[in-house]
């Protein structure tokens, strides 16, 4: 694995990059911007470094970012955060699902400089010492998954889906639980889990 | 490209007036579009730093008012807005997820952009939204999800939105801030059907953001209704929002609108108009239902859209007239 510390953030999601790639001559999208509007003012270059300091899991980081960088790109290319994960990159499928505040958001398609100042809980932030979050311990015990590569966002959805009070019934789950599409098709047992880890969670 | 705040209100030297500068509000539509190489902004201007005025929801008396930066899943919340307002709370519930209903604004919401696959592919050259005089690939390729009412020659693409549903049928005007202060038009100015010119789809200015969203009178006896291909987390195939007025058993007042069949958020004026002082019975809702579609147009794909679409607004009617409230 290459290391992303030393060059720059990754800007360019996969799809951008093949489209280029079977297209034309892969261009940054920003100099493409330029090339398209030469009024458009670039009051700064995207490339340049901004400064931005990130809340993560009660620690703050400094970083240095392209300014289109996401959270989910500085979670897990700059801090090392690898338990979010990206499937569709695209806000389609919640993988990539963290607590902004209380509030469950896709981190795929927030900006890091947005969320400067806030709160940010990834499935890292979760466990206290060797003791899981509750969420955590009844998906192990109801054996709510199978590869398990949504299982970060589901976690993260599911805490907040308990929080916000929708999880009072199979139906309630369901429908709530509904922007974390698991491909293995763990959803009865990912329901289970949520039922059983509701009433501690709300207990506080 | 700059990300900046905007602190204060649009003013004269506002950066959206910059050439190709975008708004970010919740931002689920322009990031996902710009990484599909879809929109291509020169500058991004975070306006969620604006005044709380800009998200506050105020049920008021009279008027609803929402603010364009409340985010869907609070407004969708709101107990005043549950009772009095069932088709703008359900518009909102029954759309996206969770997640992207916490970040999605009221503003951001009624301009998304299209879901047509050949205007969110660049591979595919031919698409006159995206790159105006290149055709449509969408008329003769796989075009199930397209719109089957308000198309031309040049855009079958469907308007995605739930929202805006229940906006057009309520007859919400619109706040518009700009560089010269506040203007207000009806919400059923906002939005352009495609004509010749699919890729102006609304009447906002340079540098003009929606402020608000006003809501004149009370709809308590109003139901949306959304049939899509799987039951949560999907667009619509077809949706209709409803709103009566009935008094002893004979319709007062009728609003309908229909989402998911049309290119822009969809005013059925022939099916109010039928069912106007009328008494409610299957044979109307059906009759009613008809004429909402009677100039649709389907394609190869997209022609179950009419059958569909009138047993949606047949079934949202048959609700909306026997909710109890």
């Amino acid at each position: 694995m290459s290391d992303h510390s030393s060059s720059r953030p990754s800007g360019f999601d996969r799809r951008a990059f093949m489209a280029g790639a079977a297209g034309s001559a892969l261009v940054p999208l920003a100099a493409r911007a330029a090339a398209q509007d030469a009024r458009a003012p670039l009051a700064q270059d995207p490339a340049l470094p901004v400064d931005v300091t990130l809340r993560v899991n009660g620690r703050d980081m400094r970083l240095s970012l392209d300014a289109r960088t996401t959270v989910l790109d500085a979670l897990r290319e700059r801090l090392k955060l690898t338990g979010s994960k990206k499937g569709c990159d695209h806000g389609q499928c919640g993988a990539c699902t963290v607590l902004i505040g209380d509030r469950r958001v896709v981190s795929c398609l927030t900006l890091a400089l947005s969320a400067e100042g806030q709160e940010i809980t990834t499935v890292e932030g979760l466990a206290t010492n060797d003791q899981l979050h509750p969420m955590q311990q009844a998906f192990v015990d109801n054996d709510a998954f199978q590869c398990g590569y949504c299982t970060p966002g589901q976690i993260m959805s599911a805490i907040a889906c308990v929080k916000e009070g929708h999880a009072g019934t199979d139906a309630d789950i369901r429908e709530y639980m509904s922007g974390n599409i698991c491909r293995c098709a763990a959803y009865p047992n990912i329901v289970a889990a949520v039922k059983q880890a509701a009433p501690e969670i709300m207990k506080g | 490209m700059a990300v900046q705040a905007l602190s204060a209100a649009a003013t004269a030297n506002s950066p959206l007036t910059q050439a190709n500068a975008q708004p970010l509000a919740g931002g689920t539509t322009l990031i996902d579009l710009m990484k599909l190489d879809v929109m291509r902004p020169a500058a991004i201007v975070d306006i969620n730093p604006l005044d709380q005025r800009w998200s506050a929801i105020d049920p008021g008396g009279e008027n609803l008012r929402l603010g364009a930066l409340a985010k869907m899943s609070d407004v969708a919340a709101h107990d005043e807005i549950q009772r009095h307002y069932p088709v703008i709370a359900n518009s909102l519930k029954l759309a996206a997820s969770a997640q992207l209903r916490n970040m999605a604004t009221l503003g951001g919401n009624v301009m998304q952009r299209t879901r047509c696959s050949y205007f969110r592919d660049v591979s595919y050259r031919n698409c006159n939204k995206r790159s105006p005089g290149s055709g449509c690939a969408a008329m003769d390729g796989v075009n199930r999800m397209h719109a089957v009412l308000g198309t031309s020659d040049q855009c079958i693409a469907t308007y995605p939105g739930d929202f805006a549903q229940a906006l057009i049928a309520l007859d919400a005007t619109v706040e518009v801030t700009g560089r010269s202060g506040i203007r207000r038009l009806p919400f059923a100015e906002l939005h352009k059907a495609p004509g010749s010119t699919p890729e102006i789809e609304t009447t906002l200015q340079s540098g003009e953001l929606i402020s608000a969203f006003v809501i004149p009178g009370r709809w308590p006896r109003s139901v949306y209704l959304k049939a899509r291909d799987r039951q949560s987390y999907e667009f619509a195939l077809s949706s209709a929002a409803v709103a009566l007025d009935v008094q002893d058993g004979t319709i007062r007042d009728a609003r309908i609108a229909l989402g998911g069949v049309a290119t822009v958020p969809w005013r059925a004026r022939e099916t109010e108009a039928l069912l106007k002082g009328q008494k409610f019975d299957d044979g109307l809702a059906q009759r009613a239902a008809d004429a909402a579609f009677a100039d649709a147009k389907g394609r190869q794909h997209n022609s179950f859209k009419i059958a569909l679409g009138k047993r949606v607004v047949a079934r949202a009617l048959q609700q909306a007239v026997t909710m109890e409230i």
